[in-house]
């Protein structure tokens, strides 16, 4: 990993000039390069608030984060996926799949019916994980597969209509406020919060970034290495089911057709502009949670200025490109 | 397409050269048997699939997608990939929509420049600033198809019937279709290009491994650049014939086509790991997945969400397939 080794040496380069008290040009760059996603997102924030008309109102903050919450939740785990240096396309069809389940088995209560859900969520994603992990099929091919297959599979589960769901104790994780916040946004939290300390202060996050650092060297010092793939897709998988009755919960009906449809090109935008390079062995989760906040401002702040929504995409196009070609600098593209 | 020499191990019938020899033939000819059993199996099923009126549109139906694999094919044995293809074809479209009220030839070459630059930028910051294939066509995907809304309005604009340009949509020529003629010369010169040229054994090189094509003295960037900017092109083509095809430039056309080019290629037998695959291969995937659309139309009572399972069914069977007989150790 020639790359690594150059990183390496950089952040080394960089300290000795900071020790020296020389606080240069590069080391400068260098920081904002590390923390990109978070000067642009306060630079948009301070943008809007002079700019934007009721900017700084609760409704405005609850509708930014409601609208969020989805993508954080998938987010996370493409980030893990994309730490190890795979990638996770299925998830906007693992949505649709869990949102068609939590209807077909409320019948039975509304416990079994999320219970369902995210067992259907798993399990597409033990399925892209054994690909991975014991077949050797790229990431990339076996989420794909999945991403083509796993919508039709859902919509033939619905028999091709909406499903109305109208159990209040679902409907009440997406349309209640405890406390005054969102559902969503609180359950987007705490997966946040669990997903960050799974890989910052244990040792299946170290597994994590390991295999994506280098999967025969991990390998070869003994790390679990088909047992993390898979439970990094079975994980992304539930975080994608999570989603999926999150939405439909908002919705208050499963759409399979529609329910997280293209949202992987979402998270895979928030995981990078986050700072997670798709070269793996490395994951940041308040990135990535930053990442996804910021483009969806992009697109609330395009819209509250009554500018096409379209520009917005193009605008967002372009962020990316920048935060990677600065993150390029860190052997990290 | 690697020949080999004569591997005197083969006459001890080595398991591991044996299994070599039948993925080699598998991945280069499989689609092209499969293709010709679910041929030969519709024949026998459904009274009216083996009509030229009915053989003709299923080439027809594929022959959009086609241009696309054409160009995908040459990115992905390059060990990169294009996911912006479906924007640019809706880009391609939308420009050929609005341009064709000013001069009908301009309508057919605006699509294709267009599309080529951004292909050629694609292609520049992949070579040269050397940042991952799949994050810039990522951006690409969203943009280009943000500014195909932005340019069209968010609707589709209508082409009139009456302009020559109509002609390239729903013309014939010898009795084929004129998109049909153009996939065709595409295939054919793509097949060419990637076998008998330099330029393509570049290309099959740089997939092979990229560090090993630059240490001969391989142009590298130039190869790479050339293929998005005719990644670009060709999508851009399938816009415009696309759009005089149906008498509208949508730019909401081609969405999630990147993901069908992928798997048509895929299924043909080319590696996406870059380094290996087949023109004649991605043409058999795109027949593949244009004919189990028919075949669904045919049934009449199956979904078109059937052929989404089908398709990613196909997809996954050949990855599998691909795995097993190349088995190496996994970690």
């Amino acid at each position: 990993m020639r790359q690594k080794g150059l990183r390496t040496k950089e952040t080394w380069v960089n300290r000795a000039s900071t020790v020296t008290g020389a606080l240069d040009r590069s080391a400068v760059t260098s920081w904002v390069r590390g923390r990109g996603v978070y000067v642009a997102f306060v630079a948009l924030v301070v943008f809007n608030l002079a700019i934007t008309p009721n900017f700084a109102s609760v409704a405005t903050l609850s509708n930014l984060l409601i609208q969020v919450s989805p993508v954080v939740l998938v987010s996370l785990g493409v980030a893990l996926a994309i730490g190890t240096e795979g990638i996770d396309l299925s998830v906007g069809s693992v949505m649709a799949l869990a949102s068609v389940f939590l209807p077909l088995y409320i019948g039975y209560g509304w416990p079994v019916g999320i219970f369902a859900a995210l067992l259907v969520g798993a399990m597409a994603g033990l399925v892209n994980g054994s690909l991975v992990a014991f077949v050797g099929v790229q990431p990339i091919i076996a989420t794909l597969a999945m991403l083509v297959g796993g919508r039709g599979l859902a919509q033939i589960f619905a028999g091709g209509q909406l499903l109305i769901v109208s159990d209040p104790a679902v409907l009440a994780l997406g349309q209640a406020r405890p406390f005054g916040i969102p559902a969503p946004v609180i359950v987007a939290t705490v997966a946040a919060i669990v997903v960050g300390f799974l890989v910052k202060r244990t040792t299946f996050g170290r597994y994590v970034v390991a295999i994506g650092g280098n999967r025969s060297a991990s390998y070869l010092s003994g790390h679990p290495v088909r047992r993390t793939l898979l439970a990094v897709y079975a994980i992304s998988g539930l975080l994608a089911a999570l989603a999926g009755i999150v939405a439909t919960a908002r919705l208050g009906a499963s759409d399979p057709s529609n329910i997280g449809i293209l949202i992987e090109l979402s998270a895979i935008t928030a995981v990078v502009v986050g700072g997670t390079p798709l070269s793996g062995g490395r994951v940041k989760i308040l990135g990535t949670v930053m990442g996804a906040l910021l483009i969806q401002l992009i697109a609330t702040t395009f819209i509250a200025n009554n500018l096409p929504f379209t520009w917005a995409q193009v605008f967002t196009a372009a962020i990316i490109l920048v935060a990677v070609y600065l993150q390029k600098g860190r052997g990290a593209a | 397409m690697v020949t080999r020499p004569a591997d005197p191990e083969t006459a001890n019938g080595g398991d591991a050269v044996w299994r070599e020899r039948l993925f080699e033939t598998l991945q280069r000819r499989g689609a092209v048997v499969v293709l010709l059993i679910v041929i030969a199996a519709s024949a026998l099923t459904f009274d009216n699939f083996f009509t030229a009126q009915n053989l003709q549109n299923i080439v027809l139906q594929g022959a959009f997608l086609g241009l696309i694999a054409v160009g995908m094919t040459f990115v992905i044995i390059s060990g990169g990939i294009d996911l912006s293809v479906g924007s640019m074809l809706a880009l391609g479209g939308v420009l050929a929509a609005q341009i064709v009220q000013v001069s009908w030839p301009l309508a057919l070459v605006l699509p294709l420049l267009v599309c080529g630059l951004f292909g050629l930028g694609q292609g520049l910051l992949i070579a040269r600033a050397k940042m991952a294939p799949f994050i810039v066509t990522l951006a690409g995907l969203l943009g280009i198809r943000g500014l195909a809304l932005a340019l069209a309005g968010e609707r589709p604009i209508g082409i009139s019937g009456e302009s020559p340009f109509a002609w390239f949509g729903q013309g014939q020529v010898f009795g084929l279709a004129v998109p049909i003629v153009f996939m065709v010369v595409a295939f054919v010169v793509g097949g060419l290009v990637l076998v008998r040229t330099s330029y393509g054994q570049i290309i099959f090189a740089i997939g092979g491994s990229e560090e090993s094509a630059r240490l001969m003295g391989l142009p590298v960037d130039r190869t790479k650049v050339i293929a998005y900017t005719v990644s670009g092109t060709l999508a851009g083509l399938s816009g415009a014939l696309l759009a005089a095809r149906l008498s509208a430039g949508d730019p909401n056309a081609g969405l999630a086509w990147e993901l069908d080019a992928i798997s048509a290629v895929v299924v043909g037998g080319t590696l996406l790991t870059g380094g290996a695959g087949s023109i004649s291969g991605t043409f058999a995937g795109v027949l593949l997945l244009s004919i189990l659309q028919n075949l669904i139309n045919q049934v009449g009572t199956l979904g078109s969400y059937t052929q989404q399972l089908l398709s990613g069914f196909f997809l996954i069977v050949v990855v599998l397939a691909q795995a097993f007989l190349t088995r190496k150790r996994i970690y």
